[in-house]
C-alpha cells in the first residue's frame, strides 16, 4: 500500500512538473539562440569572410554549433580571448590558414584611375563606397572595417588597403620608450 | 548635495577636511616664483593648433596669406564643445598644415602657422562692462568666442561647465597649484588678484552660487595675502588657506578638503553643488567680458636648473618651446641629455620637437639640469608594500591596478575603478621598485577607451551590414514579386477576355489565312499575266514559254 501511494504521489509530481514544463516551454519559447547574439557580439563585424563563412553572423552561428574559435583574423587575440570566456574553451592561437592578425587597415581608392564599374560597391557588406556607375567612386572611411573585400573585384586595381593613421586621439603610450610619463624622485637640493 | 553656510561655518572655524593619501615632493617652487611675470619678445612665428581643448575642433575660417589681427578667430564651429581658436599676434597665415603638437605623442595636428608682424594691432570684441544688465546666455557666448577652456590642465570648455542648470551651492576657486616647480597660478594671484576677483564676479553673475570660496595653498602666502585683500569687502567670499599636499589640486580632492563630500565615481562636481575654476580662467573670463580680449596668452613658468633665468613669462599662444627656452637662458650644457617637459614633473610629458607650441593647457616647461630628476631606471618586481595604497588620493588599490593593467585584464581593472584614478603619480613617485604604475594605467586607459571605440565602430558595421542584407533581400522580393505580378497580370488578361483573346487569335490566324491566300492568289495572277503583257511587247520571249 504504502510503496503504491508512494508511487502514485512520486508520479503525479511528475505529471505535474511536466505540465508545467511543457507549458512554460511554448509559453516562454525564445526564438532565436540567443548564444548566437552574444558570440556575434563579440566578433569585430567586418564581415570579410576571412573565417570561410559568408560575414560575421554565420560564423557566430558555426561557432554556436562547435566550429574552432581562432580563425577570426581581425578580431585577433583578445577576440578568441573573449570567445573563449564565453565558450568556455581553452583560449588557442589565431588559425595562420585564416590570415594573420595585422595592423588595422582601411581601403582606399585612387580616384583618377576608377572607371566607375561599380563591383566594389556591390562587393562591400557594409555599403561604405558612394558612386555611381560610370561615376567615381570613393570610401567612406569611418565605415570602412578593412575588410579587404573591394580589392579583388576592382578590374584596374585601382584600391589600397592603407593602415589607420595614429591620431593624438588613438595613439597608444609605449612603455618601452618610456614615452611621456615622468614619476619624480627628487633628489633633495 | 553640500550645504554651503553649513560649509562656510566650518572653514570660518577653521574646520577642514583631509583627502587620502597624498605625498609631499619637494616644491622646488622658488626657483621661478620670486620675480615678475616678464613679457617675452614675439617670436618670428607662431604655430596655433587648431584643436586646443577637449572636445570638437573648428573650421578653419582663414586662408594662407590672408594678413590677421591679434584677437581675429582662426576657428568657427556650430558644435557646443567646440570653441574658437584666435591669432595671439597679428601678422600673415603662411601655412595651415600639420605640425607637431603640444600631447605626449608629439604626432602632427592641423596648426596654422602665422608670420608675426611685431605690430601686435587688436580687434577687440565689444567690451561687456554692464555685464550685470546682460543675460547670462550673451555671457556665456562670449566666454565661449573667447575660446576660453580650462586653464588649470584639462582644457574643458568653460562655457560648457558654466552653462548648469542645477542648482550651484559653492564656486570654489582653485588657486592650489600643487604640482612642484610650477608657479604661474601663484604668479597670477600675486599680480593680478583684483582681476581674478573681476573674472569670479562675472561667474557669481552667472551660475549664482550661495557662497564663493577661493582656496589657496599656504606654500603661497603671498598670493593668499593678494587674494584676501582683492576679496575683503566682499562678504560672499571666503578665501581660505590650505596645507600643502599633492594633489589637493585635483578637483575632487579640493572639494573633499573644503567640504569633507565626496564626488561620486561617474558623476561631476556639479552633482553634488560644487563647480571649480582655475584662478588663471578667471582672469582670462574678465579679459574676455571687460577687455574684449578673447584668450591668446597665458602664464607659464620657466623653470629647472638648466635654465639661467627660470621665471615666469606671459607666453602668445602658439609660441614655439625653443623660442620661450632662449629667452629664459637655456644652458644645454647642463644637461647630460636633452629634455624638456612640458607640465609638472610629477602630470607633464617630455617634448620631442622644440617646435612645439604653448597652447591653453600649457602652464609649465620644466627644463631639469642633470640630476635634478633621477634617470627612469629599470622597475624591480612588486615587492606588495602597500605604500602606493596608502599615497593614493582616490583611494584605489593600484597595486591589483597594476597586475590587471600588466595582464591586460581590462574588466578587472574597470572592476577595481580604473576610471577614478586621476593619474597624479603620487603610486609611481612612492613605489621603492621604481615602477611606472602611471604609464600602465594609461596604457590601460587607452586600450579600453580604443575599444570601447571599435565596439562602437563594429556594432555600426553590423547595422550596416544587417540593413545591407535586409536591403538585398528586399530587392530581391520585390523583383521577384514584380515578375510574379507581371506574369499573373499577363495569364489573367488572358483568363478573363479568353474568347476574345482566342477570337483575336483566330482572327489574326485568318488574316494571315486571307493575307496568304491573297499574296498567292496575286501571285498566280501575276504569272499568268506576265506572259500576257510580254508577248505583246517582246515577240522574242515568245519561244522561252
Amino acid at each position: 500500500m504504502t510503496l503504491l501511494t508512494a508511487l502514485l504521489i512520486i508520479g503525479s509530481l511528475a505529471l505535474i512538473f511536466g505540465a508545467i514544463l511543457g507549458y512554460s516551454a511554448i509559453k516562454f519559447k525564445v526564438e532565436a539562440d540567443p548564444l548566437v547574439e552574444q558570440i556575434d557580439a563579440l566578433l569585430p563585424q567586418t564581415q570579410c569572410g576571412q573565417c570561410g563563412y559568408p560575414g560575421c553572423k554565420p560564423y557566430a552561428q558555426a561557432i554556436a554549433d562547435g566550429d574552432e574559435i581562432n580563425k577570426c583574423p581581425p578580431g585577433g587575440e583578445s577576440t578568441i580571448k573573449h570567445l573563449a570566456d564565453l565558450m568556455g574553451v581553452e583560449v588557442k592561437p589565431l588559425d595562420g590558414d585564416h590570415g594573420v592578425e595585422d595592423v588595422k587597415k582601411v581601403a582606399y581608392i585612387r580616384e583618377d584611375e576608377c572607371i566607375g564599374c561599380t563591383k566594389c560597391i556591390q562587393a562591400c557588406p557594409v555599403d561604405a563606397i558612394i558612386g555611381a556607375s560610370k561615376q567615381m567612386h570613393t570610401v567612406i572611411i569611418d565605415e570602412c572595417t578593412g575588410c579587404d573585400l573591394c580589392v579583388a573585384p576592382c578590374p584596374v586595381d585601382c584600391i589600397d588597403m592603407i593602415p589607420v593613421k595614429t591620431t593624438p586621439q588613438n595613439w597608444q603610450w609605449d612603455l618601452a620608450k618610456g614615452v611621456g610619463d615622468i614619476p619624480i624622485k627628487q633628489v633633495e637640493s | 548635495m553640500i550645504d554651503a553656510a553649513q560649509v562656510i561655518s566650518q572653514l570660518q572655524q577653521g574646520q577642514m577636511f583631509d583627502f587620502p593619501g597624498g605625498v609631499h615632493p619637494p616644491q622646488q617652487k622658488s626657483l621661478a616664483n620670486s620675480t615678475p611675470i616678464a613679457q617675452v619678445a614675439e617670436p618670428k612665428h607662431l604655430y596655433i593648433p587648431v584643436k586646443q581643448q577637449i572636445g570638437s575642433q573648428g573650421n578653419v575660417c582663414v586662408q594662407v596669406g590672408d594678413y590677421v589681427a591679434k584677437g581675429q578667430p582662426l576657428t568657427h564651429s556650430n558644435h557646443p564643445f567646440s570653441v574658437p581658436v584666435h591669432a595671439s599676434t597679428s601678422g600673415t597665415v603662411v601655412a595651415i598644415a600639420p605640425h607637431p603638437s603640444a600631447h605626449a605623442s608629439g604626432l602632427p595636428e592641423l596648426t596654422i602657422e602665422i608670420a608675426t608682424d611685431g605690430l601686435a594691432k587688436w580687434q577687440l570684441m565689444p567690451l561687456l562692462t554692464d555685464y550685470m544688465q546682460l543675460d547670462k546666455m550673451q555671457l556665456l557666448e562670449r566666454i565661449c568666442q573667447a575660446g576660453i577652456s580650462g586653464m588649470g590642465g584639462a582644457g574643458f570648455p568653460t562655457h560648457i561647465k558654466t552653462n548648469t542648470h542645477k542648482p550651484v551651492e559653492c564656486l570654489i576657486i582653485n588657486g592650489i597649484e600643487c604640482e612642484p616647480y610650477i608657479s604661474s597660478d601663484d604668479r597670477i594671484m600675486r599680480e593680478h588678484a583684483w582681476q581674478i576677483k573681476q573674472g569670479i564676479d562675472i561667474l557669481r553673475h552667472i551660475v549664482e552660487p550661495k557662497h564663493v570660496i577661493i582656496a589657496v595653498e599656504d606654500n603661497k602666502p603671498e598670493a593668499f595675502d593678494a587674494m584676501r585683500t582683492a576679496c575683503l569687502e566682499d562678504n560672499g567670499y571666503l578665501v581660505v588657506s590650505l596645507p600643502t599636499k599633492y594633489p589637493a589640486g585635483g578637483e575632487r580632492q579640493l572639494i573633499q578638503v573644503l567640504t569633507g563630500a565626496e564626488v561620486p565615481d561617474n558623476g561631476l562636481p556639479i552633482d553634488i553643488g560644487c563647480l571649480m575654476y582655475n584662478v588663471g580662467t578667471c582672469f582670462a573670463i574678465a579679459e574676455a567680458v571687460l577687455h574684449g580680449k578673447p584668450l591668446v596668452e597665458r602664464v607659464v613658468t620657466l623653470t629647472g636648473k638648466a635654465l639661467n633665468k627660470p621665471q615666469n613669462v606671459w607666453a602668445l599662444l602658439g609660441t614655439p618651446v625653443q623660442h620661450l627656452l632662449t629667452h629664459a637662458g637655456y644652458d644645454s650644457t647642463q644637461q647630460k641629455q636633452h629634455k624638456v617637459i612640458m607640465g609638472g614633473p610629477m602630470m607633464g610629458f617630455t617634448v620631442h620637437n622644440e617646435q612645439v607650441p604653448v597652447v591653453k593647457m600649457t602652464n609649465c616647461l620644466l627644463v631639469p639640469e642633470r640630476n635634478e630628476l633621477p634617470e627612469i631606471e629599470d622597475e624591480r618586481p612588486c615587492i606588495r608594500c602597500g605604500l602606493c595604497a596608502d599615497a593614493c588620493p582616490a583611494g584605489l588599490l593600484p597595486q591589483q591596478l597594476l597586475w590587471y593593467s600588466k595582464a591586460k585584464e581590462y574588466d578587472k581593472a574597470q572592476e577595481y575603478n580604473l576610471d577614478a584614478c586621476i593619474e597624479c603619480g603620487a603610486c609611481a613617485y612612492v613605489c621603492p621598485s621604481e615602477i611606472p604604475l602611471v604609464q600602465y594605467y594609461r596604457q590601460a586607459k587607452s586600450d579600453i577607451r580604443n575599444a570601447a571605440i571599435e565596439k562602437d565602430k563594429s556594432e555600426k558595421a553590423r547595422e550596416r551590414f544587417e540593413t545591407r542584407q535586409a536591403r538585398l533581400l528586399a530587392d530581391k522580393q520585390a523583383r521577384e514579386e514584380k515578375h510574379r505580378l507581371a506574369a499573373e497580370a499577363r495569364k489573367k488578361s488572358m483568363e478573363n477576355k479568353g474568347s476574345d483573346a482566342k477570337d483575336k487569335i483566330a482572327a489574326a490566324l485568318a488574316r494571315a489565312k486571307a493575307k496568304r491566300a491573297a499574296a498567292a492568289k496575286t501571285d498566280t495572277d501575276t504569272t499568268q499575266s506576265t506572259p500576257d503583257v510580254s508577248s505583246h511587247n517582246s515577240p522574242s520571249t515568245d519561244s522561252d514559254n
